[in-house]
């Protein structure tokens, strides 16, 4: 094989080393925000623990209203320790990881299908609007009637505010791959089911991940409101029952818990995100 | 008019591509107005045109983007034509050579593709991703992507436009390098009366939708700005634009 082309022309460098740094005039003020301080992100739930800390332990805060961080870290060793933390917690991730999935599927079908052919759009896109202008939780209630208040009214509740920023922000992305790479696949002769696979579903990708961004906090919400309708376990019932025994400090855990689930729902799919958006280099870096 | 046949001629009969009376109208204007044009295989066209003379809609309609655009007329293209865009074009969720061999199969595909890479100066560079390539590397695997393909007919629609004028002339000995390897006939859309001396064998004037010059190129091989006959080309081609070059002259 021939390497002729690169006689006469050396490919420019690309990530070429960093500028010599030159010493840093007087007076020129940075207008940006500047370096990231270390670890900051802590710094603010830090501060407002030990402010909450010092307010107990001086005794400023009433316990009955919010007991004292090492109370709570006690209470939550006690269900723990007689199991009742976990089983509520299964409980809950169940409900949580089954409403998702099956409003994922449902959200990324419906996106395709109407994303991908114009009669599809005519038949799917209207109802998903309408079903959008309607809180999710305002259904319960007919919910309740068609289901019952058995586990299917609150999978198919959790669902039904999944699959909606699932579809919107999926078909948002097919929408607007550019037309450009269309008329490339046409060019490169590319088949219907290979624009779909090389072109379609990787640009629509972004969206999809940020639909399900939003569609993890749907499900923890719609989650949380389920719990607290005519449920016998999960955190929403836990805490639902310290409400009636006035256990502040069992439904501080649960406060935690939701808390807890939902960072660490939301930094999963961030790292998906980073895993397969590899070629994006936007200012997020 | 100057109806082409040269090609004709020249080959003994033989054409890659063959246009007669051409039509294109979007509504009531007529784009192309009963266009004329042969390009014999192997042969280098340069199309140069003012902005709306019709020179992109010809190369979408040899090129078959023009699906619901208006028109008449014979046009005779091999089934095997590249394009290559003024923006690269790259899919960008695609590493280099994914996006060189994209639509192609067989076992032989990725082999293939590594060997086009190599061709245009990026050897090594399969798994990058289009974002970290400059502007001039993009178009270069763009071109590789059109030439793994052994293209009959190389579309080039103002493939240079958005280089800067040190690396348009390194792509211009790419291109000519190419060209001569492949073999493949092209037609090369540019505004640049420069670049269309520098590259083809021919250069064809379009003007309302019509060829209004058709010269041949017959310059030694490197071709300098310098001699006379250089620039009796290019007055002559810059007058069918419409430049008049004494004024040129006289503001520069």
């Amino acid at each position: 094989m021939s390497t002729t082309a690169l006689d006469e022309q050396a490919p420019p460098a690309v990530g070429a080393p960093a500028a010599p740094v030159r010493p840093r005039r007087p007076g020129r003020k940075r207008l940006g925000p500047g370096r990231p301080v270390p670890y900051g992100w802590a710094i603010g739930p830090l501060l407002l623990l030990a402010l909450w800390a010092a307010g107990s332990g001086l005794g400023l805060v009433d316990a009955r209203s919010l007991p004292a961080p090492w109370t709570i870290a006690g209470t939550a060793g006690d269900l723990i320790d007689n199991g009742k933390l976990q089983s509520h917690l299964a409980t809950s991730a169940q409900r949580a990881l089954l409403g998702l999935l099956f409003g994922v599927a449902a959200g990324l079908v419906l996106a395709l299908v109407s994303g991908l052919s114009r009669l599809g759009e005519a038949v799917i896109d209207g109802p998903v609007q309408i079903k959008r202008a309607i809180p999710s939780l305002a259904l319960i209630p007919l919910l309740i009637l068609w289901f019952g208040i058995g586990e299917t009214m609150k999978v198919v509740t959790i669902a039904l505010g999944v699959f909606v920023p699932v579809y919107i922000h999926t078909h948002n992305g097919l929408r607007t791959i550019d037309n450009r790479y269309a008329e490339l696949a046409e060019t490169v002769r590319l088949g219907r089911l290979a624009f779909v696979r090389h072109v379609v579903l990787p640009g629509a990708l972004p969206g999809f991940l940020l639909g399900m961004r939003f569609a993890v906090t749907a499900a923890w919400l719609a989650l949380v409101v389920v719990e607290q309708v005519n449920a016998t376990s999960g955190i929403g019932y836990m805490m639902e029952l310290a409400r009636t025994y006035g256990q502040t400090d069992v439904i501080i855990v649960g406060l935690v818990v939701y808390g807890l689930l939902g960072l660490v729902s939301d930094a999963l799919v961030r790292l998906v995100e980073r895993r397969t958006l590899t070629w994006r280099r936007t200012l997020a870096g | 008019m100057a109806a082409h046949t040269g090609g004709l001629t020249e080959t003994g009969g033989r054409t890659t591509v063959r246009i007669e009376n051409l039509v294109r109208s979007f509504g009531e204007r007529r784009v192309l107005d009963g266009l004329d044009l042969s390009i014999a295989p192997g042969e280098f066209v340069a199309l140069l045109g003012r902005s709306g003379s019709g020179k992109s809609t010809l190369l979408r309609a040899l090129a078959r983007l023009d699906h619901e655009v208006a028109g008449s007329g014979g046009l005779t293209a091999p089934d095997h034509v590249s394009v290559v865009f003024q923006d690269a074009r790259l899919l960008p969720w695609k590493r280099l050579l994914d996006n060189v061999v994209l639509g192609l199969d067989g076992p032989s595909a990725r082999e293939r593709g590594r060997a086009a890479l190599a061709e245009v100066g990026l050897a090594g560079r399969e798994r990058a991703w289009p974002v970290e390539l400059s502007g001039g590397e993009q178009q270069r695997v763009s071109l590789a992507r059109s030439l793994v393909r052994e293209p009959q007919l190389l579309l080039a629609d103002e493939p240079f436009g958005a280089l800067d004028a040190l690396t348009r002339i390194r792509m211009h000995a790419l291109l000519r390098r190419l060209c001569e390897r492949h073999r493949p006939s092209v037609l090369l859309v540019t505004h640049d009366v420069d670049e269309a001396i520098a590259l083809a064998d021919r250069v064809v004037v379009l003007d309302r939708g019509r060829i209004a010059a058709d010269l041949p190129v017959d310059l030694p091989a490197p071709r300098r700005h310098g001699s006379g006959e250089y620039a009796a080309l290019r007055g002559r081609l810059l007058a069918r634009l419409g430049v008049d070059l004494a004024e040129e002259e006289d503001a520069a």
